[in-house]
């Protein structure tokens, strides 16, 4: 490993995905109808948004597995987090599990934080199957990181609306037929001086561009290589600032970039700059964009998933907010083109 | 008669837009919006001129939480005249006394009917 750059040389196959989201998702996501399991109430019917979080994670586990076919035994690791203050949505859900588990947080970018690692067990054989996975709770999220919602707090145009949804994923040994994953990188903190905890799309997308450009040169890559280089949550203004930061680095055009955070909601200006949350880049890239792998549509693509490093004490300190981006590469090309 | 409710709209309008322009522009967390305004009002009465303001606008000046903090001084300065020193510490919340118990109670009715919620 180089710079971050890690190249997998067995391939490790993502080999089913389980998306579980909340009634708003249900009613307003555009993605709704590829997502697993959709609930009608926030907190599913449990009684505290945080219990309803764990619920979220824990059914995505199940429904990945038992796609799988696979029983909670099986699994030799579990590699999930989330935003709630010492992760005990995803701390539960191992306990009800009951699988080995690891902590992941690296925050909205922990869906792929959690694939590259679950990807390096796998690789050094010390592991044949891993869930990997994350997950936030709007609710849950806004009385951690901003207001409780009873306090009905206004938002600007720049804000982002955290997703009640979960996102996992089952990895295991390369199987040929299945998306794989063939090398990642791993992103630097980069800190562009910003400190407004209610535009972070605009203070994400630097780290975005950051790991990028060295997945891009590490790897020896270039953009037209992928059907889709797809962002984790950097909203409508954060994607806009990575389309303008990629078209002064040189790269030819930004045609086939995305954004999950951009395009969950749609265009509805209720949601102001879109989506955000650890659930956000999780529930997309692994229905809408496993799904497009699985039928061929997409023969290789880069997930960045992306993270704004903040707690509410260091912003409300006046400290600025540290991102971080990771990516992975995902292809449907077999072992042999490596 | 008409003209008092136009006035009371316009200057209680006035005052919104100033909370709004430092949650904005100043871009203050709503919290300290609070504050500032409860602060500025307080300041006001202490110059005497928010009552002046209160008879130009009725409602548009005292239904704003500036009114609280001029009823916070208000009260303070009326129960020194009485009692000297300690009359700021009790006059302070003698007139307030109301808006304090209503805030407690009522957020006490709405905790024990309603359930937060996330959705639109």
């Amino acid at each position: 490993m180089k710079n971050g750059n890690i190249i997998f040389k067995t391939m490790p196959s993502i080999h089913s995905t389980g998306v579980t989201a909340g009634p708003l998702e249900k009613k307003k996501s555009v993605f709704a109808q590829q997502f697993d399991k959709l609930y009608e109430d926030e907190r599913c019917d449990l009684p505290t948004n945080e219990d309803g979080h764990r619920q979220l994670m824990y059914d995505a586990v199940m429904i990945a597995l038992s796609k799988a076919k696979k029983s909670p035994e099986k699994i030799d690791i579990l590699l999930t987090g989330d935003l709630v203050n010492q992760m005990t949505p995803s701390n539960f859900t191992a306990q009800a599990l009951g699988i080995p588990y690891i902590g992941l947080f690296s925050a909205c970018a922990t869906s792929v934080s959690s694939m590259i690692t679950a990807a390096l067990f796998t690789d050094a054989q010390y592991a044949n199957w891993i869930v990997a996975g994350s997950s936030s709770h709007h609710n849950a999220i806004e009385r951690q990181f901003r207001y409780p919602l009873e306090y009905g707090s206004q938002k600007g145009a720049t804000a982002q609306w955290t997703v009640t949804a979960a996102g996992a994923v089952l990895i295991g040994q390369n199987k040929p037929e299945l998306p794989s994953i063939q090398c990642a990188t791993i992103g630097k903190v980069v800190d562009m001086g910003m400190t407004d905890p209610l535009n972070m799309g605009s203070a994400m997308a630097p780290a975005a561009m950051s790991t990028l450009t060295n997945h891009l040169t590490g790897h020896g890559k270039t953009i037209d290589d992928y059907d889709t280089i797809i962002t984790g949550d950097l909203g409508s203004n954060g994607f806009k600032i990575l389309k303008a930061l990629a078209n002064e680095s040189g790269l030819p055009h930004t045609k086939n970039f995305r954004d999950a955070g951009e395009e969950f909601y749609g265009k509805d200006p209720t949601f102001k700059a879109g989506a955000s949350g650890s659930g956000c880049s999780a529930a997309v890239f692994f229905s809408d964009v496993y799904q497009k792998l699985c039928k061929g549509e997409y023969r290789r693509v880069l997930l960045i998933a992306t993270g704004a490093l903040l707690s509410p004490l260091s912003y409300q300190q006046g400290d600025t907010i540290p991102c971080i981006a990771h990516a992975i590469e995902i292809t449907r090309d077999g072992v042999d083109t490596i | 008669m008409i003209s008092i409710y136009i006035t009371s709209f316009i200057v209680g309008g006035l005052i919104c837009v100033i909370g709004q322009l430092l949650m904005d522009v100043a871009k203050l967390t709503p919290a300290h919006t609070l504050c500032t305004l409860v602060v500025t009002g307080s300041i006001l009465d202490g110059f005497g001129w928010y009552e002046p303001l209160i008879d130009f606008a009725g409602a548009g000046a005292t239904i704003p939480i500036t009114s609280f903090g001029n009823a916070l001084t208000h009260g303070a300065l009326a129960e020194a005249e009485k009692h000297g020193l300690i009359g700021v510490v009790t006059g302070m919340f003698e007139v307030t006394s109301s808006g304090i118990s209503a805030a407690i109670i009522f957020g006490l009715i709405g905790a024990l009917i309603f359930t937060s919620k996330g959705n639109i």
